[in-house]
């Protein structure tokens, strides 16, 4: 094998690269650390010229303020909400859906697979005016159920599961279970998710980003803020007019702090549902 | 006796098992598509034919009037030139960079080091888009902004990041680039990663450098991958929105208005000015884009694998 030569200059080389992908990371993350270092000076340090890299006088102020405002706990309980909630949904439709589409020849399913799917290709944006009008015809607009309906289903996962059941479901041991006397039901519901644990997980990370971080449906379904989600409802309060920078960049810190928690303990989960999903934006 | 009834009566009754459980299951699912994808996409379609507002829909059939006055319409103008160029700037920049990341992280730098390194870039795609827009507005501020001072340590004079039109379309595609560039880096390291060793190799017995390895057998063994990722994140950044909306939103209490996307004057049609046909309209032409980008990618998609 000839990979793995190491002569002095291909070690200096390397550690030349490394330097160079180092310095490019700290810049990467500077605006995140900056925001955490904002989030903590007081209030007289925030206009200084030029700006300090770290507060001379640390202080958690910022944060009691942003707490006493803005209902920052009701934003994430709301995100937490509705994340789990679509993606609840998303699997189940998904999974079934997908599992029907793969497994079962009847007449249309060609048909309505290529429905989902072309409905894929059609960015959200593209229909928002009308959705709005048919939510606002239900008596839906300002309300928690306008906000989760469009996110129930999504046409990727459908897409996603029946590729992963084609793949991963093996028709013989769908036969011998039948053979067994078990019910399609419970085929579907329990034997099959069990052999898809790794798609599923991967597809309900994707569901759960995907509507942790919606920002224009919120924005035009809801006006309430007592129903906003943390995306929502921190550009709001970062508009109103008696925050300054360190209380936008403490609420920024607090919107920021649970996506990266749940990236510590889900990390490796997290950039394999990524890049297993990847087909989707 | 070839009657569609004796057809019928012919399938079996497990059959009929299986077809009702089908039903069952798809039913509910395939209903709440149409009710949430299909129709409103049928009617965004429709609604752009008519002269059609809030309180009075489908008043009267226009044709395409919508789409030809959207021609001269200065909004609409300056939102497609703004979109296309933050588009195209965005796509390019984040792809090259992210190419170049993994070239070195995929092969060179691997390890706990590589590792390490490739978290680093890719931190910014785990946070969401509000709260980094938040921050990078503080990074770009006129007055106490870091990013002005900085620029003030390499002799380069003030930016009015967030009030020039122009600066402010900059400092969108910096944020998006810099938001972007982990994502595609982790993509193509993936891809890179799907090269058998054995094509590099034997260049390298053939005496091939490391550049000629990447640009004659990485590149072309990549060139699917690299489209994908082309292709999505110029579809994505065609939808921008948010940071837009939240980067100049400070400037008059008058949100996105700075740099005026296709997705804000959609919005700002549809729901300001209450003009649903016509922001239709407007979003039959942003679909349109999207639509050719589509059909690049399943054109040549298919064409490599076959």
């Amino acid at each position: 094998m000839i990979r793995r030569r190491r002569t002095p200059l291909g070690s200096l080389t390397y550690w030349l690269v490394v330097a160079i992908l180092l310095i490019g990371g700290i810049v990467m993350v500077f605006p995140l650390f900056w925001l955490v270092s904002t989030s903590l000076r007081p209030a007289p340090e925030l206009l200084l010229v030029p700006p300090r890299l770290l507060p001379e006088q640390w202080t958690i102020a910022n944060f009691q303020k942003v707490f006493d405002q803005a209902p920052m706990l009701t934003y994430l309980w709301n995100s937490l909400v509705f994340a789990t909630i679509s993606t609840v949904f998303i699997l189940l439709t998904s999974a079934t859906a997908g599992y029907i589409f793969a497994k079962f020849k009847f007449p249309g399913n060609n048909f309505l697979f290529m429905l989902v799917i072309a409905t894929a290709i059609v960015p959200f944006e593209i229909y928002m005016v009308p959705l709005f009008l048919q939510m606002n015809a239900l008596g839906l607009v300002n309300t928690p159920l306008g906000l989760f309906l469009p996110f129930l289903v999504l046409s990727y996962g459908i897409f996603f599961m029946r590729q992963n059941t084609i793949s991963g479901v093996p028709d013989e041991l769908l036969d011998a279970a039948r053979i067994d006397g078990m019910s399609e039901l419970r085929i579907m519901l329990q034997l099959v998710p069990r052999l898809l644990a790794p798609a599923m997980a991967a597809l309900s990370i994707l569901a759960f980003i995907q509507a942790w971080t919606a920002f224009i449906w919120p924005l035009l379904i809801l006006n309430n803020p007592k129903y906003y989600p943390m995306e929502l409802g921190l550009s709001q309060f970062a508009n109103s007019s008696s925050v300054d920078f360190g209380m936008v960049a403490a609420g920024a810190v607090i919107a920021m702090l649970p996506a990266l928690i749940a990236f510590l303990i889900l990390r490796r989960r997290i950039v394999e549902g990524i890049t297993l999903t990847g087909l989707k934006g | 006796m070839n009657s569609p009834l004796a057809a019928v009566r012919r399938v079996p009754r497990r059959t009929w098992i299986r077809y009702r459980f089908v039903f069952l299951v798809l039913a509910p699912v395939m209903a709440l598509f149409i009710y949430l994808r299909i129709v409103p996409a049928g009617q965004a379609l429709l609604m752009s034919l008519f002269d059609w507002g809030l309180i009075k829909p489908a008043d009267h059939f226009v044709g395409l009037d919508n789409y030809v006055n959207l021609l001269s319409d200065d909004n609409f103008r300056l939102a497609f030139m703004n979109t296309t160029f933050f588009a195209v700037a965005t796509t390019v920049i984040s792809v090259v960079l992210a190419l170049a990341l993994a070239a070195l992280l995929a092969r060179f730098v691997t390890g706990r080091i590589g590792g390490a390194l490739e978290l680093l870039y890719f931190a910014p795609v785990l946070v969401s888009m509000v709260p980094v827009t938040l921050g990078w507005r503080e990074i770009f501020n006129y007055q106490h902004g870091i990013l002005n001072s900085a620029l003030g340590l390499v002799g380069i004079s003030r930016q009015a990041w967030l009030s020039d039109p122009t600066m402010a379309l900059v400092g969108v595609v910096i944020l998006s680039v810099w938001k972007q560039v982990g994502y595609n880096m982790i993509i193509l390291i993936v891809g890179m990663r799907a090269i058998p060793h054995v094509f590099h190799e034997a260049a390298a017995v053939d005496g091939a450098s490391a550049w000629q390895q990447f640009r004659w057998i990485t590149m072309p063994l990549l060139a699917p991958v690299t489209l994908f990722v082309v292709v999505i994140t110029t579809i994505s950044a065609y939808n921008v929105f948010t940071q837009v909306y939240v980067l100049a939103s400070d400037v008059q209490g008058a949100p996105g208005q700075l740099v005026r996307v296709l997705v804000y004057d959609i919005f700002e049609n549809g729901f300001r000015f209450f003009k649903m046909g016509y922001a239709s309209a407007e979003a039959m032409y942003l679909f349109a884009v999207i639509l050719v980008l589509t059909v690049i990618q399943f054109r040549f998609l298919r064409g490599s694998a076959e």
